[in-house]
């Protein structure tokens, strides 16, 4: 099969890649006259998806188009429109690779150097366009600077003039645009040991050095130097006019990203040196690295394997780079590209190949997450939790986590890892293994408070209730007789009494939940059952907002102890619909949440629910296109059956079911898009809340504003819009009149200011 | 797309794949349970320990999405845990990660194994060894403390 034997060439064999890549050019070479359309399609494929490979198959394309020069200008025009395809349907990353692939095509003397400058060119122009948006400019930008390591020694002896132009211009773009987004995007606030800097910025510092350097790049892989002397024969093709595809409504540009960089030199002196940040080989190994993850990231142990062997292993520290890799993906802000259980499980599988080595290069990395993790952002610091307890990452040397206040980040870190722990364990265990000079930092033993459960409570309000329905519940009884026995339940807000059914009575609330959670306390199933059970006395409780937020303090009041319970038993309630997304967001902002407001559960909770928001809104939507799509269909059908225009209302009649579906989707859509809105504005509005009151009392008392609690709730904030950005932009409107103007603390603006530069 | 598409190495996705097992007891044809399986978001998950519980299942399987229900597998005759288990997700999707990245990895210091289930079906959490536990704990000649000591064939020895 072509493809299999176009896709395999450049793996390890037994004979040289030269020879391999020589084999195959002839084999390719007899089978163009019949296969030539699918070797063009296979060979643009693998241009945009195995970008690791690149100088392989250029190579592979310079010596088909030195045998066959139509066939290389086939190529390239396909290229070409390969790439005006990804431009306009926005794979923008996948664009890049193929702009690489181009420009080292002119190494391989397939693509002549004036054309490429010439191209270049007008990427760079696009910084010159007038009302677009900058990651528009930016990724044109990138484009261009990003194939300098592969193509900028070629293009530089042909055309130096051009280049010089070329990157004054470049210069002058990094200069002018604007980076407000960037501490939203770094890992770590601080600039020592290693500055997270903008992404644009180091490439552009790569550049420069290579410059300086006189374009000597020295690690790429380049088996076109092998076949110097056929490849020069060859006839060049001139790579058409590029005109950027002007921007669009519906365009999309990646996103702005900050380099995350943990070691240096200093990291591995016995082996290799690592190469300097500022180094083109550091980019250039960063990008493999990353490809080889985006290409096996379904297969664990092939994606371990193919990133142990990536070429230049003695000359590079490469375990050091493959792990700083992995933590940079693991880190991104706002998402991982892949689901951060991969990077834990491709650790292992790389440990598991390399026992002796890796490993150690992993203490080193966990070692130094951790001493660094009072200025590491929040939101990576749960990440890190997450890996943490799957590599039984604590060591009881660290007693520098017991002088702190307990808010502090390395403390507070040390308790969300051995809560994480214990989830995964149980509560005995993991007293056990902590010393008791660290047992302030044990998590509680979670158990369920029951506060009718003792005979010295017999005086609480509700107690006798409370023991009556115990028996109830026990005894099997229904849902009526659940009522009957709540009635008897006096409510303490008799005076708000409208005297109209059933008014909120938070009495009734809490000796019914409290009650039924304890005799469901036994398990995750056991407690599902009980809300199943009962769902209908709980929606008539919970009906009005009240209730909702009622029946979650008493929740929270009964599992206090039991984070993984609570977050349970919330998802379990808005999913049957017992409480709603907006009553969960006032309830975690409520004051007596305060006091955990700060733990990783609460955002756990609260994103958890954000998504289900999300996945509703885009159910229904999904299902609304789904009928529309039937509909269309049904008209087609008939149209196309019956030319003659009969009997009009047997047409109607078929259209009138479907139709009224669709009205009535259209109105669920709509009602789920604004309890959408409102869900992500009422988050908003507390955290302004929130965080002014904390602004004010700071001013007011002369204390300073950065506290812990300050720095974790700035960045939960953050996380909201980076986490949800796309969504959110639909509401930039109302945020920015409503929410966000001009008389809020600067310190809240900013953020919100940091957020709109990341598509601006 | 009008081009390209992808490449067959690239769609490589071999920890989530149909196993050779197929449940002896399943009602229906071999086609239906292959059709049940592909779609199904459901998984089995065995060589637990038995004391191992659904709050911790939770806790790890929840890694790779939401979980809709995990039924723990049960002794017939003691009616508890005996090492194996079933998780349902809403989404295909996230069972696939967990066959991917939580199938093979550690859950109480012992590796545990996931395969696609066609569906759970009341009666399908018991054990079907002889003795009430799973099939495998009937005949093994080794000692797990986490599996009720030695199998059962050698206790009764």
């Amino acid at each position: 099969r072509l493809e299999s034997l176009i896709c395999r060439v450049g793996e390890k064999s037994n004979s040289s890649l030269e020879s391999n890549l020589e084999g195959l050019a002839g084999v390719l070479e007899a089978d163009l006259p019949n296969y030539k359309s699918k070797i063009l399609r296979i060979l643009c494929t693998v241009a945009r998806l195995l970008p690791e490979k690149l100088t392989v198959y250029t190579t592979l394309v310079g010596l088909l188009n030195a045998r066959n020069y139509n066939f290389g200008g086939e190529f390239v025009e396909a290229m070409i429109r390969q790439l005006k395809e990804c431009l306009k349907v926005n794979m923008y990353n996948e664009a890049v690779h193929l702009v690489r692939f181009l420009s080292d095509l002119v190494n391989c003397h397939v693509i002549a150097a004036p054309s490429m400058v010439a191209m270049f060119e007008n990427f760079v122009s696009v910084t010159q366009e007038e009302d677009v948006p900058q990651v528009r400019c930016d990724w044109y930008m990138f484009a261009f600077l990003s194939s300098l390591p592969w193509v900028g020694k070629e293009l530089y002896e042909k055309k130096d003039a051009e280049m010089d132009r070329l990157l004054s211009q470049a210069e002058s773009y990094l200069k002018r645009r604007q980076k407000i987004h960037v501490p939203m995007l770094q890992v770590w606030t601080a600039d020592k040991p290693h500055p997270q800097e903008e992404y644009l910025d180091c490439l552009w510092s790569q550049i420069q050095k290579l410059k300086k350097d006189r374009w000597q790049e020295r690690h790429i892989l380049r088996p076109y130097l092998a076949f110097d002397s056929v490849l020069c024969e060859a006839l060049q093709h001139n790579l058409p006019p590029f005109t950027p595809p002007p921007h669009t409504e519906d365009s999309v540009y990646p996103m702005p990203r900050v380099i995350f960089r943990m070691f240096d030199y200093t990291d591995d002196p016995e082996g290799p040196v690592m190469p300097g940040s500022h180094s083109v080989e550091r980019f250039v190994i960063e990008e493999n690295l990353h490809c080889i993850i985006k290409s096996h990231w379904k297969e664990r142990k092939t994606c371990a394997a193919q990133l142990l062997s990536y070429p230049g292993n003695n000359k590079i520290p490469l375990n050091y780079h493959i792990v700083e890799v992995i933590f940079a993906e693991l880190f991104q802000l706002p998402s991982p590209p892949h689901i951060e259980v991969m990077y834990t499980t491709l650790l292992i599988e790389l440990c598991k190949l390399q026992p002796g080595s890796l490993p150690q290069v992993l203490a080193q990395a966990t070692e130094m997450l951790y001493m660094r993790l009072d200025t590491m952002n929040t939101t990576c610091v749960d990440r890190i939790n997450a890996f943490a307890k799957s590599h039984c990452f604590l060591s009881f040397d660290r007693s520098d986590c017991l002088t702190q206040d307990l808010e502090k980040p390395k403390p507070k870190f040390v308790r969300e890892v051995l809560e994480k722990c214990m989830r995964l364990s149980y509560h005995q265990r993991i007293i056990d293994i902590v010393p008791a000079s660290f047992s302030v930092l044990s998590p509680a033993n979670p158990v369920c408070i029951y506060k009718y459960g003792d005979e010295s409570n017999r005086s609480l309000p509700g107690y006798t209730v409370a023991l009556c329905l115990t028996i109830a519940i026990k005894n099997k009884a229904s849902n009526d007789e659940i009522f009957s026995i709540l009635k008897d339940v006096p409510n303490p807000n008799q005076d708000d009494d409208d005297g109209e059914g059933f008014t909120f009575n938070p009495l009734k609330i809490e000796v019914f939940v409290q009650t039924l959670l304890h005799l469901a306390a036994k398990s995750f199933s056991h407690s599902f059952s009980a809300l199943a059970k009962f769902h209908e006395v709980f929606k008539t409780l919970a009906e009005s907002d009240e209730g909702k937020l009622h029946v979650l303090r008493v929740v929270y009041e009964v599992w206090k102890n039991h984070p993984q319970m609570i977050a349970v038993l919330v998802d379990k309630m808005i999913r049957t619909q017992i409480v709603d997304c907006a009553a969960v967001a006032n309830w975690i902002f409520s004051s007596e949440l305060a006091h955990d407001f700060t733990r990783f559960y609460i955002w756990e909770i609260l994103h958890s629910t954000i998504r289900k928001m999300n996945k509703h809104v885009l159910k229904i939507h999904k299902e609304l296109e789904e009928t529309k799509a039937r509909l269309a269909r049904q008209h087609k059908r008939r149209d196309s059956d019956d030319d003659d225009d009969d009997d009009d209302r047997s047409t109607d009649r078929e259209d009138g079911p479907l139709e009224e579906q669709i009205e009535r989707l259209q109105e669920k859509v709509e009602s789920a898009q604004s309890e959408q809105k409102n869900l992500f504005l009422v988050i908003f509005q507390r955290f302004i809340m929130l965080l002014t009151e904390h602004l004010v009392r700071c001013e007011t008392g002369g204390i300073d504003v950065f506290t812990p609690w300050y720095k974790s709730c700035i960045e939960r904030l953050q996380q909201i819009f980076l986490q949800h950005h796309q969504i959110i932009q639909q509401y930039m409107v109302t945020l920015e009149n409503l929410l966000f103007t001009a008389e809020l603390d600067h310190h809240i603006l900013a953020v919100f200011q940091q957020f709109c530069a990341l598509q601006a | 797309m009008s081009f390209g598409g992808t490449l067959s190495i690239l769609r490589s996705d071999s920890y989530a794949e149909l196993s050779q097992y197929r449940d002896q007891h399943f009602r229906g044809t071999r086609y239906d349970q292959e059709r049940l399986l592909r779609k199904s978001c459901t998984l089995y998950v065995g060589n637990l320990s038995f004391y191992t519980t659904e709050e911790q299942i939770h806790e790890l399987f929840g890694k790779s999405g939401d979980i809709k229900k995990v039924i723990m597998g049960l002794d017939k005759v003691k009616k508890t845990a005996c090492g194996f288990c079933f998780v349902e997700y809403y989404a295909r999707g996230d069972a696939e990660n967990a066959m991917r990245y939580i199938n093979g990895t550690r859950l109480d210091d012992r590796i545990i194994r996931t395969d696609w289930d066609a569906g759970f079906k009341e009666g399908r959490q018991y054990g079907r060894g002889r003795s009430g536990g799973q099939v495998r704990d009937e005949y093994r000649q080794d000692y797990d403390a986490g599996r009720g000591g030695y199998g059962k064939t050698v206790q009764c020895q």
